[in-house]
């Protein structure tokens, strides 16, 4: 039987994050996910934020953890080599009522400690934004507000788990769990039982599925769908920063930003949902984004989409971020309720879970190895021309532009799929490399693709899927 | 870094580059180069294994790559050099390009003149926005050409294709003949996008359906397709509500439509005309930008390829003469103007000179039309009427005007409804 210290579930951002933090510590991970690569749900489908938190409910665990965590993320993602900036947000009071919210807005970005935040008057936001609505009476700016690569920190966060001792089990589901004497001892997952001293449980969307295993299902998670569009870096109408609608009584309302790789991101919605695998777009969802997002950006160009897609927020009922223990199974961690700010929140909540299991007993004898700093994929289109050509002299690979869009090269595909946690999927290149997340959707290198996979892998292209078991790309070879 | 000088660049070894390069040695230019991203020379058309190619250029039947070894043989034959395997990554308006490739790594080519010969791509699933969710299984109907073969792959068994364009319908009959069963050809407007002769020679003649005035509704399946919905639209092409239709397949191929690849045009700030979305060009295939000209699909989406060379060869011709300083003067530019029911006009700039010549003028119609007059006339003046049966937007008209007979400042084409 394989065995543990720690058995985390799921390798989200979250997931991966604690396992991250725990590999400073002398204990052995593994983190089991279903998916068949690390960040295939919430995490790979949302506003790609880094919050500051000052619109948080001030005094609660998802306020503290949000404002914690946005600092962390300069060092953070310099060390994971993650694509980050901090490009500020702006919430532009457009109605007399919009204004009139101001103030309270504002007290409570210093409930929760957020004190950079700023007045700022109509004319301002105007000269920094020009394609606001010009009606903005005034608003507020909140300069740390960021943008990130959301793929790129999840496979950050777990690549650089692995390499200091961290395993992944990834297309693995857990089936159950064996309870004896008030403490975990054996996870059943579809890939055989795996006996543990702790489990964590950040299941994400299915983590009361989990909880339900060992009698600790006193919530439910109820899906909360958010629809985005995502529009061509040559949009004719682009925003620098953030732009966030006054929030209402009923929903944070959606914004326009821009994407830490220059497209344009429109959106969410916010709809309940009882269906955990419903991630369907819908025309009546977009045409609410479109006409809401008008009301901040007039001349948004939403004919300039080349994707839409919808996540799934792992919503709580009750609401509210927790990370539970119990006096009765002492050796597991619950996380629920990690919802949008989950993205954000996954660099504080890796800390603070290793250290609810320090508490809960967990050695903290620290490893002495532990290294930091996880070396990305070269990014070829950031390169000057004279290291672009330094590159190719290293590696020929680098040379062979396949994804025309993105000018994403066979070098980076190859690396890619060779990488620390490797990309053995359709989608686990894109999310990697960014090969097919241009105008074109794949249209051009997706076969090309396809043959890269099945060549460097050594299968046949019909074993290649798009990301999941079933969604295979072809049905065969030609007659 | 790698440097070469040439006369004429093009970029691009499709049926648009391959002619103008040609053209451009043929016209005198010493040093032609060819720079493509693909392995081999023809583009498109080597995955264009049906005929149907060259009936007005070489009035036969030709298929795709039979097609482009016409000018492939040229090509070799005239010694024009060609960097395959090359991605160009920028092209500036002083004729100083950057590319890449595994061999030389990053390589400037300095030219006296370019040609801009990239072609289209398709547009996507999200372009056209259709809801619903993102399973393996939805391609473009190009890509799935590319798939099919050049890579031997099947991409499904049981197929629908949205859009009656020309790629989809040869698709629908390309699948059909290799054991896969499509369902229906679904168009969203009420008349067929591609050519006719498609139609019954890709979709009558194997049965397939052509469903006129429908769309997709919704795209059904979490990890590969396993069906779509199929609506009516009303006049507005909005799906009509209660007449949503399951189709069970595992396959959506798109052919909803293509757009001129013009990205390296744009960051060559060269100006660009918003309904063709190619570079403004005059009739040598000039652009704004002096030293850079332009041909084929990156100017305007063609229908026929014959077209496509014809034009290109004018491209190659005159950016030769650029390169040796041989292009003539422009006096005045008149400028080209949709009238009636005309979508677009190409050229769009006409440069006037002292040399009496025959410019042909391209265009599209918005609408089919029968019964059509069509009027040219150079500011208020009507130069020559033309009857014609019958106009459809999917097939490219043309027509010839005397430079001698442009004394005013504008051309407008109108395609106006004989009573």
């Amino acid at each position: 039987m394989r065995s543990t210290d720690v058995l985390v579930i799921g390798a989200g951002a979250v997931g991966c994050s604690i396992a991250r933090e725990l590999t400073k510590y002398q204990v052995r991970v593994l983190v089991v996910e279903k998916k068949e690569d690390v960040g295939g749900d919430a995490s790979k489908a949302n506003s790609a934020i880094i919050h500051t938190g000052y619109d948080a409910s001030p005094d609660t665990l998802e306020s503290q953890l949000v404002v914690a965590a946005n600092p962390m993320y300069d060092k953070l993602t310099k060390d994971l080599d993650v694509p980050f900036s901090r490009i500020g947000g702006i919430l532009p009071a457009i109605t007399q009522e919009q204004y009139q919210k101001l103030p309270t807005l504002k007290e409570k970005a210093f409930k929760n400690r957020v004190y950079d935040v700023e007045y700022l008057s109509g004319k301002e936001l105007l000269k920094m934004e020009p394609n606001l609505n010009p009606e903005t009476k005034a608003g507020l700016y909140i300069p740390r507000e960021s943008i990130i690569d959301p793929f790129l920190l999840v496979v950050g966060y777990a690549e650089n788990a692995q390499q200091n001792g961290a395993d992944f089990l990834l297309g693995t589901e857990v089936t159950g769990m064996h309870v004896e004497q008030g403490k975990i001892t054996v996870v059943e997952t579809t890939a055989g039982e795996i006996s543990c001293k702790w489990v964590i449980n950040a299941a994400g969307l299915h983590c009361d599925e989990i909880a339900a295993m060992v009698g600790k299902n006193d919530y439910t998670v109820n899906p909360r769908k958010g629809q985005f569009y995502v529009l061509d870096k040559n949009t004719s109408c682009k925003v620098e920063h953030i732009i966030l609608p006054i929030p209402t009584k009923v929903t944070k309302g959606k914004l326009m930003c821009p994407t830490i790789h220059g497209n344009m991101l429109v959106g969410p919605t916010a709809e309940d949902l009882s269906d955990k695998e419903d991630r369907s777009t819908d025309a009546a969802g977009l045409k609410s984004v479109a006409e809401d997002v008008r009301h901040l950006i007039p001349n948004v160009n939403l004919r300039d989409t080349i994707t839409q897609y919808s996540g799934l927020r792992p919503n709580r009922n009750p609401e509210g971020l927790h990370v539970d223990t119990y006096e009765d199974l002492t050796n597991y961690v619950n996380l629920s309720g990690v919802r949008s700010t989950g993205l954000t929140a996954s660099a504080s909540l890796g800390k603070y879970v290793a250290q609810t299991l320090l508490k809960l007993g967990m050695s903290a004898e620290m490893n002495p190895d532990f290294n930091p700093v996880r070396k990305g994929i070269v990014r070829f289109r950031e390169l000057t021309r004279e290291q672009q050509d330094e590159m190719i002299r290293k590696d020929p690979l680098y040379g062979r532009v396949i994804c025309r869009c993105e000018t994403i090269t066979e070098g980076e595909i190859v690396s890619a799929i060779h990488s620390p946690i490797p990309a053995r999927s359709m989608d686990a290149v894109k999310r990697r490399v960014r090969a097919g997340l241009g105008r074109c959707q794949g249209g051009f290198c997706g076969p090309r693709v396809l043959e890269i996979l099945a060549r460097e892998l050594g299968v046949s292209a019909e074993e290649i899927n798009k990301n999941d078991k079933g969604s295979y790309m072809i049905t065969g070879k030609v007659r | 870094m790698y440097k070469i000088t040439c006369d004429v660049a093009v970029i691009g070894a499709g049926p648009a580059g391959l002619a103008a390069a040609a053209a451009a040695k043929e016209q005198g230019a010493e040093k032609v180069l060819i720079i493509e991203r693909d392995t081999a020379l023809g583009g498109i058309l080597q995955q264009c294994v049906h005929p149907g190619f060259g009936l007005s250029l070489f009035k036969e039947e030709l298929t795709g790559p039979e097609y482009a070894g016409r000018f492939i043989e040229k090509v070799e034959q005239a010694g024009i050099e060609t960097l395959l395997d090359t991605m160009v990554l920028e092209v500036r308006q002083d004729g100083m390009i950057y590319c890449t490739n595994s061999h030389y790594g990053i390589t400037m080519v300095k030219a006296k003149s370019v040609v801009l010969a990239m072609g289209c791509r398709e547009k996507t699933r999200g372009n056209i926005q259709i809801p619903g969710t993102r399973p393996a299984g939805i391609y473009t109907a190009g890509s799935a050409q590319r798939m099919v073969n050049r890579q031997n792959e099947m991409v499904g068994k049981k197929v629908v294709i949205l859009g009656s364009g020309d790629i989809g319908m040869i698709m629908a009959r390309r699948l059909t003949l290799e054991g896969a069963r499509v369902v229906a050809v679904v168009e969203v407007m009420d008349y067929l996008a591609g050519l006719i002769r498609n139609r019954v020679q890709c979709l009558d003649d194997f049965g397939i359906p052509l469903l006129l005035s429908h769309t997709v509704t919704r795209i059904v399946g979490n990890q590969r397709v396993e069906g779509v919905y199929v609506a009516k639209v009303d006049q507005n092409r909005m799906p009509i509500p209660n007449t949503e239709e399951f189709f069970d397949c595992d396959t959506l191929l798109l052919s909803v439509g293509l757009i001129p690849e013009n990205e390296l045009s744009r960051a060559a700030k060269i100006e660009m005309d918003n309904v063709t979305n190619g570079p403004v060009v005059n009739q040598y295939m000039q652009t704004s930008a002096p030293r850079l000209f332009a041909c084929g699909n990156v100017v305007h989406v063609n229908d026929l390829v014959d077209n496509v060379s014809t034009e290109s060869m004018l491209a190659g011709k005159n950016a030769a003469k650029y390169a040796m300083g041989q292009l003539p003067l422009s006096k005045r530019v008149v400028v080209c103007q949709p009238g009636e029911n005309v979508r677009y006009l190409c050229p769009q700039k006409i440069a006037v000179s002292n040399e009496a010549e025959n410019i042909t003028v391209y265009f599209r119609v918005k609408q089919p039309q029968k019964e059509t007059a069509l009027k040219v006339s150079c500011e208020e003046r009507l130069l020559f009427e033309k009857r014609l049966p019958r106009v459809n937007p999917g097939e490219m008209q043309h027509i010839c005007v005397p430079a001698t007979s442009l004394s005013g400042k504008t051309l407008t084409v109108d395609a106006e409804k004989r009573n």
